[in-house]
């Protein structure tokens, strides 16, 4: 039996992490739930960064966990729990070589050669169709978070983690990216949690949105309820 | 000029010491004027050195009326030191202290094993102590730069190997690529004193065998010898040494622990 479209596939569970004796992030409790886009959002140093990479724990918690489709993710391998949490970062960190490469480095961990049909079909979905062979060197910035984009995608998560993906680039590329991640949310049912300082794109994008503050989550709901003009 | 003034062989060795470390002072106080502040570090380390190697040479003086068999303590009080001096290059990685003494340990230790059980270098403590001590100090210079290096590479790095590991790649798999910098630029003296052997620079030791009346040929393939002793034991702790470092580079939860300005 499926599981129901509303049902949590990712529990943050009172998860706190202090470094050089400040709460960066400080006991909080989220759920994210199956195909929806949720947006964590606050100012700068408010914790929300620090908080996506405890999702798939590039940052070990001082306390609390993560529970990923009912499983504490304390119990799963590092590398399969990253497979299945995928992340895009605000600078893509493309690898040397060429875009196919690129998509191919996360399957490749496992033993697994991404075919060229794969590659192309990854590549049309974000809007790069033709991209394969091209050095990563002569991409601009949009181009190359869409690379980013089909990399993580490429190891074929059930959670994407997006950190400010688009406050790298300039106005017509990061409306790109956005209408793209919007696209890939309601195309492949992906879920998403988006981290953004910008609160005019979580109300564009996000079905949901949590508002972050010193550390603290202080308030979840739908965009209408919690971004006040 | 000091030959006249000290007829004491101690006195004359300390004055020409003073000599050469008002030498290196003065180079110092000169990088100062550019704001290359190196005063305290210099300082430091000239009296150290002085200090020890004085101690060094008084206590060959002892052990050459004791047996032989003395020479094995002497050269692995070394290496722990060595190790313990070149793991400061690896400031911020856990177990550097450790992962330095073992991969000077191996890569020295079995090379002076090697050759002093082929008969290359002589068993008296005159020959064991300081050609053992030359391939021990070098390979501590190239267990520390390796270690530096490595340690630059993954700081300036970190956006690129977490964004391998968020793909679900293994640690080491990440960081391979510096480790093999690392392992290539740690070599380069080393590579270099090979290549430029006799042609812009006679060595020490060869220097002292000519002085000591040996055949100029033979002194010369002798240091060979030494030059390439001293590449093979650098090559062996930089490798040991980058592999064993780039596991404590990371949590057991595989997340990258060492970060920081580089």
């Amino acid at each position: 039996m499926s599981a129901p479209p509303d049902a949590v596939i990712l529990r943050a569970e009172h998860l706190s992490r202090i470094a050089d004796n400040v709460a960066i992030v400080n006991d909080v409790s989220l759920d994210v739930r199956r195909a929806e886009l949720m947006g964590i959002v606050g100012p700068s140093g408010s914790g929300k960064s620090s908080f996506l990479r405890l999702l798939n724990r590039l940052d070990e918690p001082t306390s609390g966990t993560v529970f990923l489709a009912g499983q504490d993710y304390c119990q799963l391998p590092p590398r399969e729990l990253r497979r299945r949490v995928g992340m895009v970062t605000q600078r893509p960190f493309l690898f040397p070589g060429n875009v196919a490469s690129n998509l191919r480095f996360g399957p490749l961990q496992r033993g697994e050669t991404l075919p060229d049909s794969e590659v192309s079909v990854l590549l049309e979905r974000v809007g790069l169709p033709g991209f394969a062979p091209r050095d990563v060197v002569n991409l601009s910035g949009g181009e190359q978070q869409r690379v980013s984009l089909a990399r993580a995608l490429a190891n074929r998560p059930e959670v994407l983690l997006l950190d400010e993906p688009t406050s790298a680039l300039d106005e017509a590329a990061k409306s790109g990216i956005e209408e793209l991640i919007c696209k890939l949310a309601r195309e492949t049912s992906l879920t998403c949690v988006l981290v953004t300082h910008d609160r005019d794109q979580a109300r564009r994008m996000c079905q949901r949105v949590a508002i972050m503050e010193k550390g603290r989550l202080i308030q979840t709901g739908t965009p209408a309820e919690v971004l006040h003009a | 000029m000091l030959k006249s003034l000290f007829h004491s062989q101690i006195a004359l060795g300390f004055a020409q010491a003073a000599l050469a470390s008002l030498l290196a002072l003065a180079v110092i106080l000169l990088a100062r004027r550019r704001n290359i502040h190196l005063e305290s570090d210099t300082a430091v380390a000239l009296l150290r050195g002085i200090v020890q190697i004085v101690a060094v040479g008084s206590i060959l003086m002892l052990l050459l009326k004791g047996p032989r068999w003395t020479s094995v303590f002497l050269l692995t009080g070394m290496i722990i030191a060595a190790g313990s001096i070149s793991a400061r290059r690896a400031k911020n990685i856990p177990g550097a202290q450790k992962v330095s003494t073992y991969s000077i340990a191996a890569g020295a230790g079995l090379v002076t094993a090697i050759m002093t059980w082929a008969g290359v270098i002589d068993t008296a403590i005159t020959t064991l102590i300081p050609v053992g001590s030359m391939i021990i100090a070098n390979a501590m210079n190239t267990n520390g730069l390796a270690l530096n290096r490595f340690r630059s590479e993954v700081l300036s790095h970190a956006g690129e190997i977490e964004t391998a590991l968020a793909l679900g790649a293994a640690p080491p798999e990440t960081v391979a690529r510096y480790a093999e910098s690392s392992i290539h630029a740690s070599l380069i003296p080393a590579i270099d004193n090979l290549r430029s052997l006799g042609i812009v620079w006679i060595p020490g030791l060869m220097t002292g065998m000519l002085l000591s009346g040996a055949s100029p040929v033979y002194a010369a393939i002798y240091q060979f010898v030494v030059i390439a002793m001293i590449l093979a034991s650098s090559g062996l702790t930089s490798l040991l040494s980058t592999m064993m470092i780039r596991n404590h580079a990371f949590s057991p939860a595989e997340q990258l622990v060492l970060k920081g300005d580089a």
